[in-house]
């Protein structure tokens, strides 16, 4: 009987396997199948209509007047914007996060406690309300709007409604999904290997750049992840700080899906960004790969 | 500061805390060490050795005293501008990097060609003779190994001096010994200067021209191998160091020593009062009972090879090791009493 472990086995895993394929395998299969069908005469979908890949050609051509099949660059545009977006949010949370992570990983003990707290009690309140609170922040009448113009020296400076506005609410909301992986790494750090690297002749910055740094790239990597994919999905932030000027993948979708009832237009998007995600995971997972080897 | 020395700390203290809880590490330290020395701080854990490597190293900041090597006064200096390297008790081998590229590390700091990097990593792996293994990284070496990869990239910038901090200790006994060895032979192809810390005894008389004991935070006696072992200055030292036997001795007038038993010893002493005498296992000698100067039992007798080694009970209640050579051996009956004698040469009047 050696295949009982084997089988014993199967039967544990059995429970979180079914959950798996219930909650997330059929519901995109599905959303893959609603992605090929037609929207329906009073809007969702027509689940008679013949498969096909037409809702993902009108992501890139559009049916002229006369027939003929021209580019639509609108949703290229949005998509590319969504990738830079969520780009420029993982630096600058990385920018800000770093700094945080290796001063907390040199705090004592209870101190990092208090910090590791302050910093998840953001998640005790609804995202929604947080971007709330930046919109008063960042409007005419806000704070921080108004220290700004009091200082600008080029006139006022408008903070909310564009792409700034994003960037900002962004890098608040996924911060600590940067800073957190990146103390995990930073808690273990070998800090005599710091000493080793100025022993060796390199000052601070040095040693920063051709120790610390690499070390601490699984966690860079994983902190940037973490970040960067929720980001091209994000909609609530765009949507509010954004002031639906300037918007992002999320916000095509959720719009499909809502306002313009086009469920499978909106399930085709989907699939291009779930695709989008897919591309830069397995490009982190094969750079990683190859710098172990 | 003479013409020689490649290190000269001058009355350096340091103390780690502040206000009444700070702790004195270091008080009142100097020493001067010479080119080309193989000098090595000994003590036990705690003693300030370290802290003492590390001030000269540059990671910590001395309260008062200064710091000079060649010469210069390095005492406020960064680590990184400092004409030494460390090799450290933890290796403190870079992870993420292959053997040569962490030998080459100072180099790159120095931005030597790249030509030059490879020739001089070369032949600092090859002065460890680890140059087949240059492409591997530190995870994939065993801790042999890695010593010799820590000792390479410590010599590749050819430092002034290069700082051991108790390298061995994480290596089994077999493989400390032949280090050991590996050490002095590389000290003596390098032509520079190394500053040991080790709390090893043995060690440091194996290795070094001339060795520091230091006990809470200060130096107790610098003097070479032999001086320490067989003229130790404090008792500390002569218990630190090897066996030896401790007696308490009345010192009088006219270079004169009396003993708890009675017996007198004329030793050339300027003491007064109670004063401990310091001989070693192998330096007194075995009289017949009744004579010599201390009356003792055979309780234990361990065959040693080369030796035997008594353990005496004295008449007043203490213990007396005496290490007696195998060709001079008389058997000693278990139980049996004996006579110690004290030959005056031998012996050490010692500060407390």
């Amino acid at each position: 009987m050696t295949d009982r472990p084997a089988l014993r086995r199967l039967g544990l895993l059995t429970p979180a396997l079914a959950t798996i394929a219930v909650l997330i395998g059929v519901p995109l299969a599905l959303m893959f199948w609603i992605s090929l069908l037609q929207k329906g005469d009073s809007g969702g979908v027509d689940w008679a209509s013949a498969p096909s890949l037409g809702n993902y050609i009108r992501l890139v051509w559009e049916e002229d007047f006369d027939g003929t099949m021209i580019v639509n660059t609108s949703y290229l545009i949005i998509l590319l914007r969504s990738v830079l977006q969520a780009a420029v949010t993982t630096g600058l949370c990385l920018l800000f996060g770093l700094p945080v992570a290796l001063w907390m990983a040199g705090l004592s003990r209870g101190q990092r406690e208090i910090m590791l707290l302050l910093i998840t009690i953001p998640f005790w309140t609804n995202l929604l309300v947080r971007n709330y609170a930046w919109l008063i922040i960042l409007r005419e009448d806000g704070w921080l709007s108004q220290l700004v113009n009091s200082l600008s020296p080029v006139g006022p400076v408008q903070l909310l409604y564009n792409d700034l506005a994003v960037a900002i609410g962004l890098t608040y909301s996924f911060l600590p999904f940067m800073i957190l992986p990146l103390y995990t790494v930073f808690e273990k750090f070998d800090w005599r290997l710091l000493e080793a690297a100025h022993d060796l002749g390199a000052p601070r910055r040095r040693a920063l750049r051709r120790v610390v740094i690499p070390i601490a790239m699984p966690g860079i990597a994983a902190g940037s992840l973490l970040v960067f994919i929720p980001c091209l999905g994000a909609f609530v932030t765009p949507a509010l700080l954004g002031g639906g000027k300037t918007l992002m993948l999320g916000n095509v979708i959720q719009m499909q899906f809502a306002a313009s009832r086009n469920w499978p237009f909106g399930a085709a998007l989907s699939v291009v960004l779930l695709a989008l995600m897919l591309v830069v995971m397995v490009a982190m997972a094969i750079w990683r790969n190859r710098r172990v080897k | 500061m003479t013409d020689s020395s490649v290190v000269s700390i001058t009355a350096v203290s340091k103390s780690f805390g502040r206000g009444t809880a700070a702790i004195r590490v270091l008080e009142d330290v100097s020493v001067e060490i010479g080119r080309r020395e193989f000098f090595t701080l000994l003590g036990p854990s705690g003693c300030g050795k370290t802290t003492l490597l590390r001030l000269i190293a540059g990671f910590e900041t001395a309260d008062q005293g200064r710091i000079a090597i060649e010469g210069q006064d390095v005492t406020q200096t960064p680590p990184y501008h400092r004409p030494v390297n460390t090799v450290f008790q933890s290796y403190a081998l870079f992870p993420h990097l292959t053997v040569e590229q962490n030998v080459g590390f100072a180099l790159e700091e120095q931005r030597l060609p790249a030509d030059k990097i490879r020739t001089r990593v070369g032949e600092a792996l090859e002065m460890v003779r680890m140059q087949s293994f240059a492409r591997r990284r530190p995870a994939e070496l065993s801790g042999g190994q890695q010593q010799r990869v820590a000792l390479a990239r410590a010599l590749a910038p050819r430092p002034k001096v290069l700082l051991l901090d108790e390298p061995l200790s994480a290596l089994d006994l077999k493989l400390r010994k032949e280090m050991q060895i590996e050490l002095k032979l590389l000290q003596a192809e390098a032509g520079i200067t190394f500053l040991f810390v080790t709390h090893d005894q043995e060690e440091a008389l194996t290795l070094s021209d001339r060795v520091a004991v230091m006990q809470g935070g200060r130096i107790l006696q610098i003097g070479a191998p032999h001086d320490i072992y067989e003229a130790p200055t404090h008792r500390f030292v002569a218990d630190f160091i090897g066996d030896i036997n401790l007696i308490e001795a009345e010192a009088l007038p006219g270079n004169t020593l009396q003993l708890a038993g009675g017996a007198t010893l004329s030793v050339p002493h300027d003491a007064r009062g109670k004063v401990t005498l310091a001989i070693r296992p192998e330096r007194a000698r075995i009289a017949a009972a009744g004579a010599g100067h201390l009356q003792a039992r055979v309780v234990h007798t361990a065959y040693l090879g080369t030796a035997l080694l008594h353990k005496l009970a004295l008449a007043d209640g203490g213990t007396f090791l005496l290490r007696q050579s195998n060709l001079d051996a008389s058997p000693l009956a278990m139980g049996s009493s004996v006579g110690v004698s004290l030959p005056a040469e031998n012996l050490r009047v010692l500060v407390q």
